[in-house]
C-alpha cells in the first residue's frame, strides 16, 4: 500500500537535494521551513519586547493600540493574514509604484512578515502578561538601589520576565513552526510545499505527507527538547527542591 | 456595488464554515472525552494508545494531516474500488473537514480534559461511589460539573484555534468562506477588500466566542471565592 522505495527516493527532496541534485544544493524543504521559522521568530521578538513594555504602559492610548494589534492578529487566521498581505496589498495603484513593491511581490518577503507579525502578537500577550505578575519585591529592590525606570526595566523586569516566559513561548515556537506550512499555500517550497510537488508530480498522496509529518513531528521533539534544556538553564531557581 | 455582488456569497461561505466549525467541535469533544478516560486508564495499552494519539496528532501541523487524511484516503478509497471493480465514491469534502479537524483537535482535547478531571478532587467522586452511584453517574453527576471550570479556558483556547484552522479546509475544496473570498478575488480584483472582510467575519466569530465563552465561565465559577489580587 505504502510505496518505500518512492519515500526513499523523494526523501532527498527535503533536504534541498530535488532530482538527482546533491543535498542542500537548494533551501527547499526543511531549510526553508526552519528558515521562514527562525527569521520570523527573531523579527517577531525584536517587536515584542517594546509591544510588550507598550502594552503594560499606564498611557490608554498606548496599551489600547497595542491591545488592538494583538487582538486582531490573534483573532484571524495566519492565513487571511498571509493572503492579504500578498495578494491583497496589489489593489493598491500607490502600492505596486513604490519601491516596497519589489518585496512585497516576494512570496517568501510576504511570508515573513505575515509570521513575524503573527508571533509578535502572540509574544507580545505572553511577556506582558509576565511582566505585570513580576514580583513586587524585585521591583523594590530595584528600587532601593536607586535604579532610574528604564535601568530598572532593562535589567531587573524584562530579564525576569521573559524567563518566566519560557514556558508559554516554548508552546508559541512549536505553534509557529507548525504554522509555517501555510507558506506551502503561497507557492513557496518548505517542508509542505515540497511534499504538494512530490504529490503533484507522482500522484502519490501518503507518501509525501507521511514524509512531512514525520519531519515535523521530529522537528517538534527537537524544539521539545532545546526548550527543556533552557528552561533547566534558566529557570533552574523556579524548580521544586531536589533535597 | 461593493465586492459586484460577492457579499451574499462570503456570507454564504461563512455560515459554512461556522457549521464545520461546530461539527468538528462536536466530534473533538467526544475524541476529548474518550482519550481523556484512556489516558487515566488503568490498562496500560489503552493509555500508550492515547499518549500516541495526544503526541502525534499535535506533532504535525493540522495543513499536513488535511492533505493526508483527504488526499491519502480518496487514493485509498479509489484502490479499494478498483479492486472490487467498481467506481470509487468520491468523499464529501464538509464530511471529510469535519473528521479531520475533530480528529486533530480531540488531542487538544484529550490534554484540556485531563487535566481537569485531575484537578476536580478525588474525595468528590469517592463519594459518589459511596453513595452507590455508578461510574457513568459519578461522571455526568459529580466529576463533569466540576470539571467544566477546570477545563473552559483551555476549551476556550481550543475552540478559538479550531476556529482559525477552518481557513484551511477550502484546500480540500470544500465551498468555505475562503473558497468563495478566492472566487470574489479572481472577479472583482479587489483582493484586499476581499481578505479584509475575511479577516472581519473571522474577528467577529472569535469575539462572540470570547463573550459567550467568558459569561459561562463566569456562570461556573459561582461560588467560587476570588483571591482579590
Amino acid at each position: 500500500m505504502i510505496d518505500f522505495h518512492l519515500i526513499l527516493d523523494k526523501l532527498p527532496a527535503f533536504l534541498g537535494g530535488a532530482d538527482g541534485q546533491p543535498l542542500l544544493s537548494t533551501s527547499d524543504g526543511i531549510v526553508m521551513t526552519l528558515e521562514l521559522l527562525g527569521a520570523s521568530l527573531l523579527l517577531g521578538m525584536l517587536l515584542a519586547i517594546p509591544l510588550a513594555l507598550g502594552r503594560v504602559s499606564k498611557n490608554r492610548l498606548l496599551s489600547g493600540s497595542v491591545w488592538l494589534y494583538t487582538y486582531v492578529f490573534r483573532g484571524t487566521p495566519l492565513l487571511v493574514q498571509l493572503f492579504i498581505i500578498y495578494y491583497g496589498l496589489s489593489q493598491f495603484d500607490a502600492v505596486r509604484e513604490s519601491w516596497l513593491w519589489q518585496y512585497l511581490q516576494d512570496a517568501w518577503f510576504c511570508a515573513i512578515l505575515a509570521f513575524t507579525l503573527n508571533t509578535a502578537a502572540y509574544t507580545t500577550e505572553i511577556i506582558a502578561g509576565q511582566i505585570r505578575t513580576t514580583h513586587w519585591g524585585e521591583i523594590e529592590a530595584a528600587r532601593a538601589m536607586g535604579m532610574s525606570k528604564w535601568l530598572m526595566m532593562r535589567r531587573i523586569v524584562i530579564p525576569s520576565a521573559l524567563r518566566r516566559a519560557l514556558p508559554a513561548y516554548s508552546n508559541e515556537v512549536i505553534m509557529m513552526m507548525q504554522s509555517t506550512a501555510v507558506a506551502g499555500l503561497v507557492t513557496l517550497a518548505d517542508i509542505t510545499g515540497v511534499a504538494r510537488r512530490i504529490y503533484s508530480d507522482t500522484y502519490m498522496a501518503f507518501e509525501p505527507f507521511l514524509i512531512a509529518g514525520a519531519i515535523y513531528l521530529v522537528l517538534t521533539f527537537v524544539f521539545v527538547w532545546l526548550f527543556k534544556q533552557a528552561e533547566q538553564r534558566w529557570l533552574a531557581y523556579l524548580a521544586p527542591r531536589k533535597h | 456595488m461593493f465586492l459586484h455582488g460577492y457579499l451574499p456569497s462570503i456570507l454564504d461561505g461563512a455560515v459554512l464554515t461556522l457549521k464545520l466549525a461546530a461539527a468538528s467541535l462536536a466530534v473533538s469533544v467526544v475524541l476529548g472525552l474518550v482519550g481523556a478516560m484512556f489516558k487515566m486508564a488503568p490498562s496500560k495499552p489503552l493509555r500508550t494508545l492515547a499518549e500516541l494519539y495526544s503526541t502525534v496528532v499535535r506533532g504535525v501541523p493540522d495543513l499536513v494531516w488535511m492533505f493526508l487524511l483527504f488526499f491519502g484516503v480518496q487514493m485509498l478509497l479509489n484502490d479499494v474500488a478498483a479492486a472490487m471493480g467498481s467506481a470509487a465514491p468520491d468523499i464529501d469534502p464538509f464530511i471529510a473537514g469535519v473528521l479531520t479537524l475533530g480528529f486533530i483537535f480531540g488531542a487538544y482535547m484529550t490534554e484540556t480534559f485531563r487535566g481537569a478531571i485531575m484537578a476536580v478532587p478525588k474525595g468528590q467522586m469517592e463519594a459518589g461511589a459511596a453513595y452507590g452511584m455508578g461510574p457513568l453517574r459519578i461522571f455526568w453527576r459529580i466529576t463533569f460539573p466540576q470539571m467544566v471550570r477546570f477545563a473552559l479556558p483551555s476549551f476556550t483556547n481550543n475552540w478559538l484555534v479550531l476556529v482559525k484552522s477552518t481557513a484551511l479546509v477550502s484546500v480540500i475544496g470544500l465551498n468555505d468562506v475562503m473558497y468563495r473570498a478566492d472566487a470574489a478575488k479572481s472577479n472583482t480584483q479587489e483582493p484586499f477588500t476581499v481578505y479584509m472582510l475575511v479577516a472581519v467575519i473571522f474577528l467577529v466569530i472569535t469575539s462572540v466566542s470570547n463573550i459567550l465563552l467568558g459569561m459561562l465561565e463566569r456562570r461556573y465559577s459561582t461560588g467560587l471565592k476570588e483571591n482579590g489580587l
